[in-house]
Order: structure tokens, then sequence, then C-alpha cells
């Protein structure tokens, strides 16, 4: 219940910023809305979707597809520079093993494009 | 058409707590946001650390409950200025809901806020609510495997309490590998190791929070 509520507010705030682009572009019809998704985003997409479904249900964004792209976890090494893909949750350098490591991505929750007339 | 917008959803929520955040720390006030999951002993440490720190400071408390008002009770008890926000299902609280409950605390008097928030590992992290920095409750009966299971959470946390270890001798908890994931997701959380129970381990956990506290008044 609380998990699915979590999900229903943020598919609420996805469709709110699709309704205002569509609004702002002067178009009438939201085909699809692409959603960049960290993997570390805490959002389980499976439940995403499901509420997406409910909260367009009625508004002008009905019918519309959710497109999730998952981003990796990435991080970059604040001693060595080096870049690598974050496994399991180690935020180790596999270059130098420094543990100051700068999380590049995997955070996102970021409405990237709408599909729309 | 495709129309490329680029736009956090998070955004909305951010910005309020951007503003938050601004007024806390021009009027010298400490906001802490307190999260773990139901049982983790949230409330008992809340509780035990309030007595210290009201003989110090002007405290305030703002709870997040589902329902019921059962914890701003238990803070109540403590002479401590509770103000209770019920999600009503919610699984966490957000920053506009912080900044409507503001006006109903003495805020030109305070020292610190501490925000109780609903107990969840997931959703609360995602949610600033302005605070100075996120403190995350785990009980040693929840199991070690909880920092790689809701990694989020512990990345996000400056303080990490890891709680009931007078009952380490009695659950199969693997304490160093819990450390050891704690530590990989974030080499610089500040780990206490307490026990409201026997008191171990808290005036080492009360002395940091002081300090920290000190520390945004003398920079406001």
């Amino acid at each position: 219940m609380t998990r699915i509520m979590h999900e229903m507010s943020i598919a609420q705030s996805i469709v709110d910023i699709a309704i205002q682009t569509m609004e702002a572009n002067g178009g009438h019809v939201i085909h699809a809305v692409q959603l960049q998704l960290g993997l570390m985003s805490g959002v389980e997409p499976d439940s995403l979707l499901f509420c997406f479904d409910i909260v367009t249900k009625g508004t002008l964004a009905q019918g519309a597809k959710l497109e999730i792209e998952t981003i990796p976890i990435k991080g970059r090494c604040l001693d060595c520079d080096q870049e690598f893909g974050v496994e399991d949750y180690k935020f180790v350098c596999p270059k130098c093993g420094s543990h100051f490591i700068q999380t590049i991505s995997g955070r996102e929750l970021k409405v990237a494009t709408i599909d729309m007339d | 058409m495709e129309v490329k917008v680029m736009t956090d959803v998070m955004a909305k929520n951010d910005a309020i707590s951007d503003s938050l955040k601004k007024e806390f720390k021009t009027k010298g006030i400490f906001v802490c946001n307190l999260m773990g999951s139901p049982g983790a002993g949230k409330t008992t440490l809340l509780e035990t650390t309030l007595k210290e720190l009201s003989k110090k400071f002007s405290v305030a408390v703002i709870e997040g409950d589902l329902y019921t008002t059962r914890d701003a009770e238990r803070i109540h008890a403590t002479g401590v200025p509770v103000l209770q926000i019920n999600t009503v299902g919610g699984c966490h609280l957000d920053a506009q809901m912080i900044q409507d409950a503001l006006g109903e605390l003495p805020m030109d008097s305070l020292d610190v806020i501490i925000v109780e928030n609903v107990g969840n590992l997931v959703c609360p992290a995602e949610f600033n609510i302005g605070e100075a920095m996120k403190i995350t409750v785990l009980s040693v009966t929840e199991g070690e495997d909880k920092p790689i299971k809701y990694p989020l959470i512990f990345k996000e946390s400056k303080g990490i309490v890891l709680n009931k270890i007078d009952l380490l001798p009695y659950v199969p908890f693997n304490k160093e590998k819990a450390l050891e994931d704690i530590h990989n997701l974030n080499p610089t959380a500040n780990v206490f190791e307490v026990s409201c129970t026997s008191r171990e381990g808290i005036d080492t956990w009360l002395s940091w929070l002081t300090k920290e506290i000190e520390k945004v008044k003398e920079n406001a």
C-alpha cells in the first residue's frame, strides 16, 4: 500500500510535467513519455507503470505510453579520475581502491522527451 | 512531434526544500531528517536524545506518521513541543508538508528541529525536506542485508545509528558485513553503535550531534 503510494505521487508529477509541456507547445494529445530512471533512484519501474496508467485516466494523457530508460550506476574516482560502472553498490575505485567516488549517474528521475501532437 | 523536456521529476519538491534549507540556515536552526524502518527504534532514540538535547537547546519535533498520534504522544511526554503530520497512507514526508507545518512552530526561538519521518527505508530517502542532514536508524534485528537492499537511504545519510546492539548476542546479525556494505556505499558516514536500553554508545552519539548543531548555529 505505502509502496504504491510512493510511485503514485511520482507518476502524478510525471503526468503534470507532460501535460504542462503539451499545453506550452500547443498540443492536444500525448502519445508517449520517455523517462530516464536511474538504478539507484529507489523507484520500482513496474509499480510506476501501473500507477501511470491509473493517474492518466480521464486526463489529456490518457492512453499515453510511459517508456522507461534504465540508467546504470556510474562513478568517477575523485583521486584518479577513473570512471567505472558500480556493481553491487560498491562505490570503490577498481583502479586505485579509493572510496572517494562521485556518483555521475544512477540517480536519474527525469522526463526526457514527450511524444505528442 | 517529439518535445525535449529533460525535467527532473523531483524539481518541485527540491525547489521547496532548497528554500527551506536557506531559511533554516539563516535562522541557525539545525534540522535533521530521522529515517528508518518501522520498529528500528527511531522514536526511542529520539526520546533518549531529546532528554539531553533539550537541556542545552530549544528543540521541536515534527512527527510524520501514517494515521496515528502514538509517536507524537510519546514525544509530548518528554516535554518537547511536537507537531504531528499525518500522511494518511502516504509513505513519506515531502518539503511542502514541512513548509505548511512551520507556521505552527516558534521559528525565531528554535535551535533544533528533528523530523521523524514515516517508517520506511525507500521513499523518505528521495524527498529532501530542507534538512541539514539525513540520519538513518538501523536495528540489528532487521538483518545485515538492509544497506545493500536499500542503498539510497544509506548513501544519503550523514549519520547512521546501528541500534539495539545489546541484542547482538541473541540475533544472527553479521555486523562486519553491514558495516562493510555501509562503508562501500558511503565511506564518510558517521556510524554509531548504540543501545537505547543499555545506553551503550549514547554519549558518543549525543556529543557528535551536539557538535553538528553548534556548527549550524555558528554559521548562521
